[in-house]
């Protein structure tokens, strides 16, 4: 991944609920967790600090009461932290006026919701028009737009149906299509897939990975389910307790997880899907003859057929075409079945 | 839910935990006062007792003098500077009469100039013909064919049975009461969602407003709106509206949350948040409040008949007074046919709302075929009746009357069972009712006060404790003793019976017999009714008196304890009906071991009701010679006697406020032992 530019920034968020939340951060201290829980207080979000960068998708795991929902929900200022920094491209979403938040809502942010939250008594059609609607944009031009992000996500033809005549994945197309048709630079997506059936729920990530590659958003993504973490994510903020226990990429995570909890989740991923060529390459110029030329950033799934096929080894090259080492046969079983260090 | 429920059900039964002292309370408490009731006339001849004993009229105030001279003022004096409250009010008056008469133009009158035999009609009503074709219309849009049918029904009885010019009266009001009830309620039911404190403002506003019997405010509303049909809307909207407001607040409050951040996240501003995205997501519910109101509203407009607004009601009334037995019932009959079809309309229409309509996209005229030709049947049968005069209006010669059977049913009736009934009437009288009256007006007051304290201290804590206690003390020192002991007597006893029957009539309905649906849907209609319908016939088999209001009240409050009970049967988890099932319970072992027991709560809650609806019916009653609260209130009616109206209206409130913060602390009580979640409260 290309370090960016930074779009959303947060730091230093605290989110405390209980009698008198901000006095257990007066003074600048920070209070531990058997301090919190002592006053009567429950600290859902601890002292985050993140930073999104622009067009990465951004997966923020944690399992129920992690206060991963919290944390969205602080980021889009949905839930008033009791501390921190929010920045938005610079500027600090917890010092806007309510009229600036509703701008900064209507033109730059999009949310797509665990339970769809469609409005029952509107079509398709009108769903997906009414962010637009509520920004006061003609009745034509909105339905032209609206009309535009429906068949983004399939759902031509569907626009005059209500949301109770459609299929769950189908109502998450709808709340998809809706959360962009404002054009967002920024998208959050709260357990989007969780209320959707295992086999619905691998189209709709792959769905979705297609039209991210399209539009290229800034993606906050949130999830319970470390699979679709690594499938979908550039990089992965693994929550526990309210805290982050560690920022990196899938592949990071499973190489070099930062502690017994992260290690647990990673235990039982199929590493060959996450790991890439440059991770088990060996340095150097190859001994001998290769097979070929491989890219270091390729994963080790999508190559190990071809790599385990040929006698001889590949050439590893890095983004700008330099041989930087080669990678044999036994190395890539080694991963595939899960042997030595990985 | 379902997880918690059997193990606090099974582990912690309530009694055996409790300690001695505590377990002896309730049956040492009736021991005492069975004692006391006893033994009052003679404590009360002790020197130094009496005070114990009767309310000393050193400690009553008179509060009536009091109420009078603010009325006085506010009728009088109050102005802001501009103009008179007195003023304003006439002003809403005039407002509220406009789209009255235009309700009435169109429904009775037409445009008439002239008076008597000179009278020229200019435009002629809206003929009998279009109004059961606009309703037949809205029958078949609601509900399809089988609704359209059963409305089309209820309105030509309407015609057909004579009863349509006052019918049209009465649904003139109510065509302009429901909006203003509806509009304002979700006013205020926005109002109390947006700021708590409001809500918490409102909340005992609305208590009164549900519980201080109508007769009470009529008076006062009459002074400040003037005589006639505009104070009955007045009234009726006051009457009618608390239910909106209530199911707004909660239907907004009930709205997923997530519906409420997606409204959030696009940049809705307030108003776009509360009216384009949370009342219609709320919309099927708050459905629910509009047939309250329009039920309501009918309940309230037939009683309000009396102030001068005619109508279906004075016409029962009228015969009531004179013992025409004949034509009571069969205006009896046609409040229930207007209030059945208005019933049956409205729900469908909530359910409708359900389920947004599968056909779109196209325009409104294309998917409302039928609205043109509506007009059509409209235009064309008034037209018609201008050469024709029986398009207008039913034809007289053409209308069927049922009095003679009536009348002649009853008096079978009387002549052949009067024996009977008059056992049975006396059997009760002599046997139950005299005597708990003469024990319940001996306790002493102070032991009332203490135990109805003692119940809100262990039902609910202090605070409950001391509402109690306040509201007891209000009652004695209003100098309402009296006939308060007597509205307890006649409404405890009724609701007693009610339970009896009712509960057992639930369970019945739970079964999933035949026989339980048929029993359903004939007290889902029973509740339907206006509550002055039930007078009808128990005045005419029971003639005036205690006996006759209890048989009343009995009738019009036995509803929500079949329809709580039933529904507290139903909703039992099916694991557990399952678990039992599978331990080997027998029917009777399922019904009394887990049935019965989960659905304790929402007995207590029918029960609550129950209550409710017996002292508003009790009120009624007064027109057939009670000698409790509510003939106060309607004495104070008759005289126009604001003070002693609006203070014997609050004593009602009082037992009907102590009686639903009492039940409600339980039922949630019971409803935390058991486990399960959800609302407490009324």
């Amino acid at each position: 991944m290309t370090e960016g530019t930074v779009t959303l920034a947060c730091r230093n968020v605290w989110k405390i609920y209980g009698p008198d939340p901000s006095a257990l951060l007066a003074g600048g201290s920070v209070p531990d967790a058997a301090a919190i829980a002592a006053s009567g207080h429950v600290c859902a979000v601890g002292g985050v600090d993140i930073e999104v960068r622009a067009g990465e998708i951004f997966v923020i795991m944690g399992l129920s009461g992690s206060g991963k929902s919290t944390l969205i929900r602080c980021l889009s200022r949905l839930v008033e932290p009791t501390a921190g920094e929010i920045l938005f491209d610079g500027q600090d979403l917890l010092r806007a006026s309510p009229r600036e938040l509703i701008e900064i809502r209507r033109h730059r942010m999009g949310m797509v919701f665990q339970h769809f939250a469609l409005l029952p008594h509107l079509t398709v059609l009108q769903n997906v028009a009414f962010p637009l609607q509520v920004q006061g944009m003609a009745r034509p031009a909105r339905e032209d737009r609206a009309r535009e992000v429906i068949a983004l996500v399939g759902l031509e033809g569907r626009e005059g149906h209500y949301p109770r005549e459609l299929s769950g994945g189908q109502q998450q197309r709808v709340g998809i299509a809706r959360s962009l048709a404002a054009e967002p630079d920024l998208w959050f997506l709260d357990e989007p897939f969780s209320a959707l059936d295992p086999l619905i729920r691998r189209e709709m990530q792959d769905e979705f990975l297609r039209v991210q590659r399209l539009l290229q958003k800034t993606i906050v993504f949130i999830t319970h389910d470390f699979d679709e973490a690594i499938r979908l994510a550039d990089r992965i903020a693994i929550m526990k307790d309210g805290v982050l226990v560690q920022v990196a990429t899938p592949e990071e995570l499973v190489l070099r997880p930062a502690d017994e909890y992260v290690a647990a989740f990673t235990a039982h991923v199929a590493r060959a899907k996450v790991v890439t060529l440059g991770a088990i390459m060996t340095e150097g110029a190859p001994p001998g003859d290769t097979a070929g030329r491989l890219p270091a950033s390729a994963r080790i799934e999508d190559m190990a057929a071809r790599i385990e096929a040929s006698a001889l080894p590949h050439a590893v090259i890095d983004d700008a075409d330099r041989v930087i080492g080669h990678v044999g046969r036994q190395a890539v079983i080694d991963v595939l079945v899960n042997r030595g260090r990985g | 839910m379902t997880l918690a429920a059997p193990d606090h059900a099974t582990a912690s039964p309530a009694g055996p935990q409790r300690p001695g002292a505590q377990r002896w309370l309730w049956p040492v408490a009736l021991l005492l006062t069975l004692a006391l009731g006893w033994a009052a006339p003679l404590l009360e001849a002790l020197p130094g007792l009496g005070w114990l004993i009767r309310v000393p009229s050193a400690l009553v105030i008179d509060m009536q003098a009091a109420v009078r001279g603010f009325m006085d003022w506010l009728v009088n004096r109050a102005h802001f500077g501009l103009f008179t409250f007195r003023e304003l009010t006439r002003g809403i008056a005039w407002l509220v009469d406009q789209p009255y008469q235009a309700a009435r133009f169109v429904l009775v009158e037409g445009w008439v100039e002239g008076r008597g035999a000179r009278a020229v009609t200019h435009f002629p009503p809206l003929s009998w013909i279009a109004i059961t074709a606009i309703v037949t219309t809205m029958g078949w849009h609601a509900g399809g064919w089988r609704l359209a049918a059963f409305v089309g029904g209820c309105f030509l009885y309407l015609a057909v049975f004579g009863q349509w010019a006052s019918a049209m009266v009465t649904l003139a009001s109510i065509v302009i009461a429901v909006p203003f009830g509806v509009g304002l309620g979700l006013l205020l039911g926005v109002a109390a969602y947006l700021s708590p404190r409001f809500d918490r403002a409102l909340r005992p506003v609305l208590d009164l407003m549900q519980t201080v019997p109508i007769f009470a405010y009529l008076v006062p509303i009459l002074f400040l709106f003037g005589f006639g049909p505009v104070a009955a809307l007045v009234a009726t909207v006051i009457y009618a509206m608390p239910p909106m407001v209530r199911v707004t607040t909660l239907a907004l409050h009930s709205v997923p949350e997530e519906i409420r951040e997606f409204a959030a996240m696009v940049g809705c501003t307030r108003n776009q948040r509360i009216w384009r995205v949370l009342v219609p997501a709320a919309k099927p519910d708050l459905m629910v409040g509009v047939n309250q109101v329009i039920m309501l509203s009918l309940n309230m407009v037939i009683i309000a008949s009396m102030i001068g607004a005619g109508g279906l009601g004075f016409d029962v009334l009228n015969a009531l007074r004179r013992l025409n037995i004949g034509a009571g019932i069969e205006a009896g009959l046609a409040i229930v046919a207007l209030a059945v079809a208005l019933d049956r309309l409205s729900q469908a229409y909530a359910r409708r709302s359900a389920r947004p309509p599968t056909a779109s996209g196209m325009s409104w005229l294309a998917r409302n075929r039928w609205a043109p030709a509506l007009v059509a049947v409209a235009v064309l049968s008034g037209l018609l009746g201008l050469i024709w005069p029986p398009a207008q209006s039913f034809p007289a010669e053409w209308q069927i009357t049922t009095r003679d059977f009536w009348a002649s049913l009853v008096r079978t009736i009387n002549v052949n069972y009067f024996d009977q009934l008059e056992a049975f009437k006396n059997a009760l009288l002599l046997n139950v009712m005299i005597p708990l009256r003469r024990f319940l007006l001996a306790l002493p007051w102070v032991w009332v006060l203490a135990l109805v304290t003692l119940a809100g201290w262990r039902l609910g804590g202090a605070r409950l404790a001391g509402l109690c206690a306040a509201l007891v003390m209000f009652i004695a020192m209003a100098g309402l003793w009296e006939p308060a002991m007597i509205t307890l007597y006649l409404c405890g006893l009724s609701v007693v019976i009610a339970a009896l029957i009712g509960i057992p009539l639930g369970v019945l309905a739970a079964s999933g017999h035949r026989a339980g649906r048929v029993i359903g849907g004939f007290i889902d209609t029973l509740q339907t009714l206006p509550s002055f319908v039930y007078l009808i016939p128990v005045v005419m088999l029971f003639r005036v008196g205690d006996f006759a209001a209890m048989i009343a009240v009995v009738l019009y409050a036995l509803a929500p304890a079949v329809r709580y009970t039933a529904h507290g049967l139903r909703s039992v988890p099916s694991e557990l009906i399952e678990a039992g099932t599978v331990s080997g319970c027998t029917r009777w072992q399922m019904l009394w071991r887990i049935r019965l027991p989960m659905a304790v709560p929402e007995i207590l809650l029918g029960i609550n009701q129950t209550i409710m609806l017996a002292l508003s019916m009790l009120v009624i009653t007064a027109l057939v010679g009670t000698r409790d609260l509510g003939q106060e209130v309607y004495i104070a009616l008759t005289r126009a006697d604001v003070g002693q109206g609006i203070i014997a209206g609050l004593g009602v409130a009082a037992i009907a406020i102590i009686a639903d913060r009492l039940i409600a602390a339980g039922a949630a009580r019971t409803r935390a032992r058991l486990g399960l979640t959800g609302r407490g409260g009324s």
